[in-house]
């Protein structure tokens, strides 16, 4: 009873010994928050990755892919059972991007992916991505006639950041090519106003000025392409106008992409995004065929929508096309048998069902030499690996802080059973037992531990929960972006606290309180009654 | 307790024949610093009987103190025995000379020895709450604090049951230490210089106290003081010479 009592008439008495569970709580609260930020970073990485990539990738090693997908899903369906809910055929190759800007040609390099536009939203989160609520119901290559979000849809808010995109669609293209028109019909009256000016001059031996090179370019841009593979009739609605006949580009459009939009726009200071083409616009993609060896081909493609996961990496790498047009273009249409090939073949599963068992099973079903199955976890392990060990190392620092507020613990009650000698020989000459005295001060480290984590947990969900709040806090006092969504893609700080990671780093925050008042304690209680009697 | 306690408790080793309370033989104790050892007890021989008050005086460094810290189970002898009760008591585990100090011997020392944190009645208390755990303590709380209260009232200290040992006199802080030797029913109380601190009238009131414990309650007494004015209160004085009893 009498270690329950002194316990807490120490306590009471000394308060300063709880400036040293300061540092606990401080710990405590560190580990919380970060932990709480890390994991939701982490899984808010995950939710989108996984969002981009479907749950598994079948694909064959090779760029020229493998024929008759039908069979092959039919086959994929057989392996795996139950657990499938949707497939689609992709056809991915390196490719690159052209357009051109005030004059000046622009390439990117880009994965240029033919997706299925009727399946390709049910296996990923692919749909929610694009950037025209029509698009967003059901993806169409065909171009909008307007209605693009001038708001990010995905981040909220009512500021309408992307004002470039009120006119894009049809009213884009038709204004352009009006504008073209109306600048080659001036360019023209200016040549024969320059060709009566100086008659001497005959064509192509005067010198040739900028400006008419740069006209040039621009004719031969919006010209067609005179130089396209042979293909055998288009399906689509889209279709190029017939070899020889010039298209209408106010009327009518090449075969729609969607780009990525981190290849076509960038924020400026202000958090506007400027961007270089618009949907209506069109472009050049320069990729290679499926033959042996493959031959680099180009054709005119307009951009029908704009791709934005907001993981910069894909924004700027990924441009879908039709499926089907990416097959003629390539060559990977048999001309015999009319079978077509595909590169991969995206799988999504039941909720609930275990990816590596299904990859697994159908690891067995097909030749390894030929096709390489993964989860969408093996296609991003070293990020989701890399993130986790952030994790860890963080962790084992910011423990070392609580070690060193331990050591403080240590320090003051080494004072204090310094001071408190002669009282533990007093004890000791009441028959109070060597377990008894040492009893006193491991629950004394007891209950610092338990106030210094208790007010760490209170702290450290108190900041996790309200961590949004408190960032518009400091921004409105600073007047600086403390978390820019420019910068990470998503929009408030994500936190998820997970109960088992706080009890572990509030048991291991006691559990170095008490360590830490152990040596003091087997001091205590190894000290002889007689010379503690004497001390003054 | 008591007898019934201690002869759970106690080795049945040396049964004495003796009638004795406390038997003290051939006790020895050396200090050691460095290679040089001092000799402090030589050899002492010494017996209390129930209900006797004995002065043991000599002076300063004759082992007088050393003594009693011996026979009040705080310190090991490096040889002769120790007996209470007919019992031997030197070589008992730790454990159960603890206990033996906490049920069978009240100690009073010159610095009156009070915890600072605690009250005048907790400080009573604190023998009582080291004998219990924390719900047995819960069982027995009134009836100690009953006893605790009796023994403060009865040494005149009824209204200074809550003040801190910062708060009270000399005289009364040595009231207060002796109501705690007293409050778990000891047989034997050890007072060491209980009067040094105080002054002569004091000093006398507490020496009062003390005799008239031994002659009511028939407690056995052994006072430690180098002042024979202060020895010659007791029924029998043992005088110590340099480790040893001195035979008068």
């Amino acid at each position: 009873m009498y270690k329950l009592l002194l316990c807490w008439r120490y306590l009471r008495t000394r308060w300063i010994a709880l400036a040293s569970v300061i540092s606990v709580t401080l710990g405590v609260a560190t580990m919380i928050v970060v932990n709480a930020v890390m994991a939701g970073f982490s899984h808010e990485m995950q939710t989108r990755i996984h969002g981009i990539l479907s749950d598994l990738v079948f694909e064959s090693h090779s760029l020229s892919g493998f024929q008759d997908p039908e069979w092959h899903m039919a086959e994929i369906r057989r392996a795996a059972g139950d657990d499938i809910v949707g497939m689609t055929p992709t056809v991915a190759v390196p490719a690159m991007l052209n357009f051109q800007v005030r004059g000046q040609w622009i390439t990117r390099q880009v994965m240029f992916i033919g997706i299925d536009e009727t399946t390709h939203a049910g296996v990923s989160d692919f749909g929610r991505y694009l950037q025209h609520p029509g698009n967003r119901e059901q993806l169409s290559f065909a171009l909008r006639d307007g209605g693009y979000d001038t708001i990010d849809s995905q981040a909220g808010g009512t500021d309408p950041t992307r004002p470039a995109l009120e006119g894009a669609g049809w009213p884009h293209r038709r204004m352009r090519v009006e504008r073209e028109r109306l600048w080659r019909e001036k360019l023209e009256a200016d040549r024969d106003l320059h060709a009566a000016d100086t008659p001497e001059s005959g064509e192509g031996t005067g010198p040739v000025r900028p400006v008419d090179q740069q006209v040039d370019a621009v004719l031969a841009a919006t010209a067609g392409e005179a130089a396209a593979p042979p293909k055998p009739a288009d399906p689509f609605r889209q279709a190029r106008p017939e070899e020889g006949t010039r298209m209408d580009p106010a009327t009518e459009q090449f075969t729609g992409i969607v780009p990525g939009i981190g290849l076509a726009s960038f924020r400026d200071t202000s958090g506007i995004d400027r961007f270089l083409v618009l949907p209506g616009d069109d472009v050049k993609v320069t990729f290679p065929t499926a033959g042996t060896p493959p031959k680099a081909v180009s054709d005119s493609f307009t951009i029908v929508d704009f791709y934005e996961s907001k993981m910069s990496e894909y924004d700027s790498n990924f441009v879908f096309v039709p499926i089907a047009a990416l097959q003629r273009m390539r060559g990977m249409i048999d001309p015999q048998s009319g079978l077509a090939s595909v590169n991969s073949i995206q799988i999504k599963l039941r909720e609930g069902a275990d990816l590596d068992t299904v990859r697994d099973r159908l690891r067995k079903a097909f030749p390894a030499d030929l096709y390489a199955v993964a989860t969408w976890r093996d296609k991003q392990g070293p990020l989701l690996a890399a993130v986790d060990m952030e994790m860890a190392v963080l962790n084992i620092l910011l423990f070392l802080i609580i070690a060193v507020a331990g050591f403080g613990i240590l320090a003051i009650f080494f004072m204090i059973v310094v001071e408190k000698t002669r009282d533990i020989g007093i004890l000791k000459s009441l028959g109070a037992q060597a377990s008894g005295i040492a009893g006193i001060f491991l629950g004394y480290g007891l209950f610092l531990g338990l106030v210094g984590a208790g007010a760490g947990l209170a702290l450290g969900l108190a900041i996790a929960l309200n961590i949004n709040t408190i960032r518009a806090g400091v921004e409105w006092c600073t007047g600086q972006r403390v978390f820019d969504p420019s910068i990470y893609y998503f929009f408030t700080i994500p936190t998820i606290v997970d109960p088992l990671t706080v009890g572990w780093i509030v048991a291991g925050a006691v559990g170095i309180a008490i360590a830490s008042s152990v040596l003091p304690a087997l001091r205590a209680a190894r000290l002889h009654p007689v010379e503690a009697l004497r001390h003054d | 307790m008591t007898s019934a306690t201690l002869e759970r408790i106690v080795t049945p080793a040396v049964a004495s024949r003796q009638p004795s309370l406390l038997a003290v033989r051939g006790l020895e104790k050396h200090y050691r610093s460095g290679d040089r050892t001092l000799a402090v007890l030589r050899g002492v021989d010494f017996d209390l009987a129930p209900a006797e008050f004995v002065s043991i005086v000599g002076q300063s460094g004759s082992g007088k103190s050393t003594l009693l810290h011996l026979v009040g189970l705080l310190d090991a002898a490096d040889a002769g025995s120790i007996s209470l009760g007919g019992r031997r008591v030197d070589d008992v585990p730790a454990r159960q000379r603890d206990r033996l100090r906490n049920t069978e011997i009240g100690m009073v020392f010159q610095a009156y020895h009070l915890l600072p944190e605690l009250s005048a009645l907790e400080n009573v208390l604190a023998p009582l709450m080291v004998r219990h755990g924390v719900w047995s303590w819960l069982k027995v709380r009134g009836e100690a604090r009953k006893r605790a209260v009796e023994l403060l009232e009865q040494f005149g200290l009824g209204e200074r049951l809550h003040h801190k040992p910062r708060h009270l006199s000399g005289g009364e802080m040595q009231r207060v230490a002796i109501a705690r030797a007293l409050v778990g029913g000891p047989r034997l109380l050890l007072a060491d210089e209980p009067t040094g601190n105080l002054d002569a009238e004091t000093g006398a009131g507490i020496l009062d106290v003390l005799s008239a414990l031994n002659r009511s309650e028939g407690l056995s007494i052994v006072l430690v003081t180098h002042d024979p004015s202060i020895a010659r209160r007791a029924d029998r004085i043992v005088r110590l010479a340099a480790g040893r009893v001195e035979t008068a």
